[in-house]
């Protein structure tokens, strides 16, 4: 993936993500074998691969949330130690956003401000959440119960958390799946601006949708190891159905001097 | 009002208030977390740990021979309340341990009693609490641990409802989700402990859960619930312990039917009124 490009001339700006040869293993099976992924600052990069290709295992593993057995992870080009970790704003696929007890939109958003050492919420939580509400256009749902928004409302509530942090890099597990289509664009609208503002975005997705415009590069794993790098595959879902043979892994040639607006979307 | 006068009433309310506040705090937690029946699997461990205690105070050859009991008790919660939170952070079934721990410790509570030169009889008043004997010293102790317990479960409330509310994203932002789980659990073992007295272990769980049940009904946010919830818990200790003051009925039994019969009743009532208003 660090294959030498024309810009290596001068000095390579540091990678706002650089993830090193990961291996995870759960529960004594080893699901990611070495997968290794860079973004660059402002660099909105699609993890994409059929189910248990270990997408979700790789960018748990990024955010700290399970142990790797090797491999390096860096972020600007500091060891991802908790500390280096407040620069991350991490979305985990929605199946917590509601625990036993109830809690409302601006409580769930006001725990992302918290951090390594800021065990108590800071001085202008409420502005902060406001603000971070209002980027999602979900302003008005501060004080509802979590629990009771629709799927799509949720997800904009858990997006809300993570920029709260104001991250330099958004980290996202599945932010489109059973997310209606209104919150599907705002989601694209928000995602546009973070990358406008050269944000670095790393985003699992099964179908790049409404975020095709905004994908610079996909990266799609199978079976724990990394098979394709490059532009987004064309078939969409093709690189993504579990059935899908990759004889080989392989790189695609790198687009000839980056288009700062990204991609063209397929078709 | 002649009633009030009396030190032993003064005792038992000052006690029944401190614990109904203070309890409802961990329950809020332990909610979240859908461990709802912890304080039942560390209340059981905390018996074994009365009798241990007491085998100690024997063993010592002192004139008051529960004197390690509460002591006793609190070593042994906190030791089982962080297996329960070790176990669970590994991925184990928590029901599985905790159930372990409920008959281990009744059990092991049992024998060592034996041991000791008491009878089961002995056991009876922390099974289903013993507020009419509280000393001046008892209430000491238990305004020291309910101070702790407000101090730090609402102290650090917004950590703690971070790491209870979404572990993995708690861990994300760096926060110290292994030492805020502890502090969870520790705080657990404490409350039971402090608990046990009122309503004793069989009925320690209802003290931490109930107020949270009740609360939930009326607020949709999660520091509403829990300062509701005190609210409500110090309401109920309070009603108990002043109706046993005038008629002949178990203190701790009678406090928790008041909140059964508060629980049904809010249950009722929310369900007529319907669900307008969903905003707190």
């Amino acid at each position: 993936m660090t294959a030498a490009s024309p810009a290596d001339v001068t000095p390579t700006p540091v990678a706002a993500l650089e993830a090193g040869a990961v291996r995870v293993s759960l529960q004594g099976t080893e699901i990611l074998h070495g997968v290794s992924l860079e973004a660059a600052p402002g660099e909105v990069v699609a993890l994409m691969g059929g189910n248990g290709s270990g997408k979700s295992t790789f960018v748990r593993a990024i955010v700290g949330a399970i142990p790797r057995d090797a491999g390096t992870i860096s972020i600007f080009g500091k060891d991802a130690t908790p500390d280096a970790r407040r620069l991350i704003g991490y979305v985990p696929q929605r199946v917590s956003a509601a625990g036993g007890v109830s809690a409302t939109a601006q409580e769930v958003v006001a725990s992302g401000l918290l951090g390594h050492r800021t065990l108590r919420p800071p001085k202008d939580t409420d502005a902060r959440v406001r603000e971070a509400l209002s980027a999602l256009s979900v302003e008005d749902l501060a004080k509802h119960d979590v629990s009771r928004l629709s799927g799509g409302q949720q997800q904009r509530v858990l997006i809300a958390r993570a920029l709260v942090r104001k991250p330099q890099l958004l980290i996202l597990d599945e932010p489109m799946a059973g997310v209606d289509l209104q919150s599907q664009v705002a989601l694209a609208h928000a995602l546009g601006h973070l990358k406008e503002h050269g944000v670095s975005i790393v985003i699992v997705v099964h179908e790049l949708g409404a975020l095709t415009r905004l994908i610079d590069r996909a990266v799609v794993l199978d079976h724990g190891c990394v098979t394709h790098v490059g532009e987004p595959p064309h078939d969409l879902g093709v690189h993504a159905l579990p059935g899908h043979d990759h004889e080989h892994a392989h790189e695609d040639p790198p687009p000839a001097g980056r288009n700062s607006l990204g991609l063209e979307g397929p078709r | 009002m002649n009633i009030l006068a009396e030190p032993l009433v003064q005792r038992m309310l000052l006690v029944g208030l401190l614990v109904g506040m203070a309890a409802p705090i961990v329950g809020t937690y332990l909610v979240q977390r859908r461990m709802a029946l912890l304080g039942d699997g560390v209340g059981h461990v905390a018996l074994a740990g009365v009798a241990a205690g007491w085998l100690a105070g024997s063993a010592a050859g002192l004139a008051q021979r529960d004197a390690l009991a509460i002591p006793g008790a609190v070593i042994f919660a906190i030791a089982g309340a962080v297996v329960i939170e070790k176990m669970r952070s590994k991925g184990e079934a928590a029901d599985v341990v905790m159930a372990i721990l409920f008959y281990g410790g009744i059990a092991t509570g049992v024998l060592l009693i034996g041991m000791a030169g008491g009878s089961n009889a002995n056991l009876l008043g922390y099974l289903f609490g013993s507020i009419s004997t509280v000393t001046w010293t008892d209430v000491w102790i238990t305004a020291a641990l309910a101070i702790a317990i407000v101090v730090i479960g609402l102290g650090f409330k917004s950590a703690l409802f971070a790491v209870t509310h979404d572990t993995e994203f708690a861990r994300s932002t760096g926060l110290p989700v292994e030492v805020l789980n502890l502090v969870v659990a520790v705080l657990a073992a404490v409350t039971i402990t402090v608990a046990m007295r009122v309503v004793g272990v069989l009925l320690v769980s209802a003290l931490m859960i109930l107020p949270v049940a009740i609360a939930q009904h009326l607020t949709r946010s999660f520091s509403r619930t829990m300062y509701l919830a005190m609210g409500i818990g110090a309401v109920l200790t309070l009603a108990g312990v002043s109706i046993t003051l005038t008629q002949n009925l178990q203190p701790g039994a009678l406090i928790v039917v008041l909140g059964v019969v508060a629980y049904v009743a809010t249950t009722a009532i929310t369900s007529l009124v319907g669900r307008r208003g969903q905003a707190s």
